[in-house]
């Protein structure tokens, strides 16, 4: 097994192997070190505004994304307050560091208030956790929409911490080593860098006991309980892992906007992160990545797209939507599963009785 | 987190190892609404003891296994196990003092292998369920799963996905997920239903191979292996407990012969 993503059906351990065996280099498939290739030499090959604000804001989505496949996926919860975890840590760090609005801001050091923010931001996802596992399906989705509105409507009418409508601007990454970190190309290989290591974590964790249970508990948490298991501490456990990388992504966020406000948050970009994993693929850590790119291509240029045939070009949503309904339409499981049922049918047509397993009620009830 | 729940409870454990009984369930009642599943079940399994529960479809036999893992919780009644009142615990709570169970029908991860089903198992009941590192070369559950997949026949298919395997491999499997770490008392669902005589036997042999001190209730339809498996009977219907005694006493008495004129029963 490698960095390929056979998480749902490899095993933990056919050959007796040892724990870094997951990220051994020599087993990485051709594909992923041509993109890899790409991705590390991107600079040379786009120019600045591709590099921040096409392929930087892709990573950084598809990190909240991530953070959403990971309890989807693995742990069968859908939340939709991962973009208000991610803005969260934005607004600590605006707050307790440096920003324009010098009568909110602490202007504390960032390796203080890296640190809080991203604590804050992991405590407030978890809470929300907390309050949703006991929920199932439907409800989940609604009781982390509720959350995520009220922190919206809370950031948009506080205006001793939050700074109300207009929030925070003026947050700049540190000048470390020398290196200006909002130029383009360095702040690309800063997302590329923190994107990297949450898709490599999040992969690793699966075949780990914690997201092997968190599967276990994802396709049949009676079983679970039966097996020894807090299913409800498990549960919890998966929104820190997933609320925390969703706190990295909004402090990547905020340097990339240079400000943070109520809108950061809004039930449109909650929902779109939704819309982002599926597309790309919740079944796989690499979907939501996939699922960033395509939306924050569609954004950027369905604006030119639209004018040129004639709509106004605020209606891009349209286009998202289009392709949306188009995907799941087509392909429930996203960019991903459709990607796979095209190579399975190339390969062989031996795969086709590898279907036959889905007649097997193995995990039913 | 198992240590500390450990802790809590030794006194009162300490003192029910000697003289408690494994299982002790006192008027314990289950309703749907208002279909009593289940109504004032007092029963009391010493520990090692071995006991088959028969009776009809729907007499309650699998509702009086929910109660006992707290996979439902029981309208009334109280449940102890080895001495300690459990009524309220939730399931793994009971799991990690020492019950197993397995589902009748197959409560298994299909979308897992064998080994990683087996060693989800082992993982529920150690430590470190929670740990980020994957198991290692030297992973000591990683070889206790192993050698589980090793007593019930499975090694063929250590690396198979679970919903590829037989009817009569899945119901291998839910027993092996029973036996992980060290169980104290085993509650065993009709675990021969549906097996091949083969695999009858074989599920017979694997129970009487369980180490002494592994008590176990066992549902069994079929008389003949309730026989080999089992040194008492207790017999439900209606949710009710109807007869309890020996194996013998029970397939001669009467009533109960009555109560199954013309099936439920076969014989040698
Ligand atoms: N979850 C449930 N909800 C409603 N009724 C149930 C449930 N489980 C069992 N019952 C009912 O309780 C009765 C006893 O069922 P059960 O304990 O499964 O019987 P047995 O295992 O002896 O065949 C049956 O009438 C069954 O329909
Ligand atoms: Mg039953």
């Amino acid at each position: 097994m490698a960095v390929t993503e056979d998480t749902g059906t490899a095993p933990i351990n056919g050959k007796p192997q040892s724990w870094w065996s997951g990220l051994s280099l020599a087993s990485v498939p051709t594909p992923y070190w041509f993109v890899g290739a790409i991705l590390l030499l991107l600079p040379v090959l786009v120019g600045p505004f591709m590099l921040f604000q096409v392929f930087g804001w892709a990573l950084i989505l598809g990190m909240i994304a991530l953070s959403l496949m990971f309890l989807g996926g693995y742990g069968g919860m859908v939340s939709l307050v991962q973009m208000s975890v991610a803005a969260s840590a934005a607004y600590m760090l605006a707050i307790f560091g440096e920003s324009a609005i010098t009568q909110i801001s602490l202007g504390w050091p960032w390796w203080v208030a890296i640190p809080i923010a991203l604590i804050i931001a992991t405590a407030f996802g978890t809470l929300t956790g907390a309050l949703a596992v006991r929920t199932e399906g439907i409800y989940t989705i609604m009781i982390t929409l509720a959350i995520a509105s009220a922190f919206f409507y809370f950031t948009r009418q506080n205006y001793v911490l939050f700074n109300g409508f207009s929030g925070f601007n003026g947050v700049t990454p540190p000048e470390l080593f020398g290196v200006d970190w909002r130029q383009p190309t360095p702040f690309y290989y800063l997302t590329l860098f923190w994107a990297a290591v949450a898709y490599l974590s999040v992969l690793y964790v699966s075949r780990a006991p914690f997201g092997l249970a968190l599967q276990g508990v994802r396709d049949n948490a009676r079983r679970m309980e039966a097996l020894g298991y807090n299913v409800t501490a498990h549960r919890i456990a998966a929104y820190v892992l997933a609320s925390f990388i969703a706190a990295v992504a909004g402090i990547l966020l905020v340097w990339l906007n240079g400000q943070v406000s109520p809108g950061t948050a809004g039930i449109g970009p909650a929902i779109d992160i939704l819309i982002i994993a599926v597309i790309g693929g919740l079944a796989r850590p690499v979907g939501p990545f996939i699922g960033a790119i395509i939306y924050v291509l569609l954004r950027t240029f369905a604006l030119d797209f639209m004018v040129s045939i004639g709509l106004s070009g605020e209606r891009f949503q349209l286009l998202v939507g289009v392709v949306f309904l188009a995907i799941v339409f087509w392909s429930p499981d996203g960019i991903l599963g459709l990607w796979e049922r095209w190579r399975n049918r190339m390969n062989s047509t031996d795969r086709l009785t590898g279907k036959a397993r889905d007649n097997d009620g193995g995990s039913e009830v | 987190m198992n240590a500390m729940a450990n802790t809590s409870s030794m006194a009162s454990r300490l003192s029910a190892t000697g003289t408690a009984n494994a299982l002790e369930l006192r008027g314990v009642s289950k309703f749907f609404g208002a279909l009593a599943a289940m109504q004032d079940i007092t029963l009391t399994v010493k520990p090692g003891e071995r006991r088959a529960v028969l009776g009809s479809n729907g007499a309650g036999k699998t509702t009086l296994f929910n109660c006992i893992t707290g996979d439902f919780l029981p309208t009334s009644g109280v449940v102890r196990m080895f001495g300690e009142d459990v009524t309220k615990f939730p399931p793994h709570d009971r799991i990690r003092r020492g019950l197993r169970r397995t589902y009748q029908i197959s409560l298994l991860f299909g979308g897992l292998t064998v080994i990683d089903n087996v060693y989800l198992a082992c993982r529920g009941v150690s430590r470190n369920r929670f740990s980020l590192i994957r198991p290692g070369r030297s992973d000591a559950l990683m070889h206790a799963a192993a050698d589980l997949i090793e007593a019930v026949h499975l090694t063929d298919v250590h690396d198979t996905l679970v919903s590829e395997l037989s009817y009569g491999q899945q119901r291998q499997l839910e027993i092996a997920l029973a036996l992980a770490g060290a169980p104290r008392f085993i509650l065993f669902d009709e675990p021969a239903a549906g097996l091949s005589p083969t695999e009858r036997r074989d599920l017979i042999d694997i129970l009487n191979n369980l180490p002494g001190h592994m008590g176990y209730i066992i549902i069994e339809h079929d008389m003949d292996v309730a026989l080999r498996v089992a040194e008492s009977v207790t017999m439900m219907h209606n949710g009710r407990i109807f007869k309890e005694g020996k194996p013998e006493e029970i397939e001669a008495d009467p009533e109960v012969q009555e109560l199954y004129l013309g099936g439920g029963f076969t014989h040698g």
